[in-house]
């Protein structure tokens, strides 16, 4: 390494020319509610928009955001939840969730934030890719007509770390 | 002629002046990118421009995809490197503040 770096013209204005290996970032959805479904699926867009390469392996309660049934009924997550702006007390009665996660929606629809099935379509066409669960998939009972038409492959563990090779990886 | 040495640029590289852009701007910010400017790319960068002299904020990618009627697809071969980046760069507007 150091003979190459003697080897360079002393003074060179411009930097030595990198090998072009992209950034590339891993997302682990793990989680089923609007709420933890959405940062996985905005940070991996994002990601593509600035042309990082985006990785997206869906597993356990994650299966709902890729399960064409559940995708677009996801519900907010309130109970359990700390930061809720309803009372735990409240959020236990019959139609409280429903009510939570109509609200959320609602916001969201203002901002103009797609429905997750939209976001699953603008990512495949954004290029990046999405996989689920081998063990998750025998887990729930589901096929892969189960899962929406963006699901590349349903992979094991560890076929997830090749797709993911030298990607950042983040839990959700 | 104006070549990006001429212009000020902010520290994440787009123009720090929208009104010195010009489209010898936009194609030496293309050629960085190692993009070849076509019809399709003015026509996105047209758009920008436009809808930055209305709003005054730079489109997102999801606001071009719908009002200028550009499909994602089409935004990614466009511009390979990132459309979220390059098409506000190119076009001489600000980083997008928007997550979509």
């Amino acid at each position: 390494m150091s003979t190459v770096l003697e080897q360079a013209p002393a003074g060179a204005s411009e930097a030595p020319q990198e090998e072009k290996t992209n950034r590339k970032i891993a997302i682990i959805c793990s989680k089923g509610s609007l709420d933890m479904a959405y940062p996985g699926l905005i940070l991996a867009n994002a990601a593509r928009m600035m042309g990082i390469d985006a990785v997206l392996f869906f597993t356990f309660w994650g299966m709902d955001v890729i399960n064409k049934k559940k995708a677009d009924k996801l519900h907010a997550g309130m109970l359990g939840n700390p930061s809720s702006p309803m009372p735990h007390a409240l959020m236990g009665l019959p139609g409280m969730e429903g009510f939570a996660t109509k609200m959320m929606k609602k916001k969201m629809d203002e901002m103009d934030i797609p429905p997750v099935s939209e976001m699953l379509e603008i990512l495949d066409d954004a290029g990046a890719e999405l996989y689920a669960c081998q063990m998750a998939m025998e887990m729930f009972d589901l096929d892969q007509e189960d899962l929406v038409p963006q699901v590349h492959e349903v992979i094991t563990a560890m076929d997830f770390y090749d797709k993911s090779d030298g990607a950042q990886i983040i839990f959700i | 002629m104006t070549t990006l040495a001429d212009v000020q640029l902010d520290a994440d590289g787009f123009l720090a002046n929208a009104d010195d852009w010009t489209p010898e701007i936009a194609e030496a910010f293309a050629k960085e990118a190692e993009i070849q400017l076509t019809d399709r790319h003015w026509e996105v960068i047209n758009f920008c421009r436009k809808d930055f002299a209305e709003k005054g904020t730079a489109p997102t990618v999801r606001r071009i995809t719908k009002v200028a009627g550009v499909p994602t697809k089409e935004m990614y071969q466009l511009f390979p490197g990132g459309p979220g980046i390059l098409a506000s760069r190119i076009s001489g507007l600000p980083k997008p503040k928007g997550c979509i």
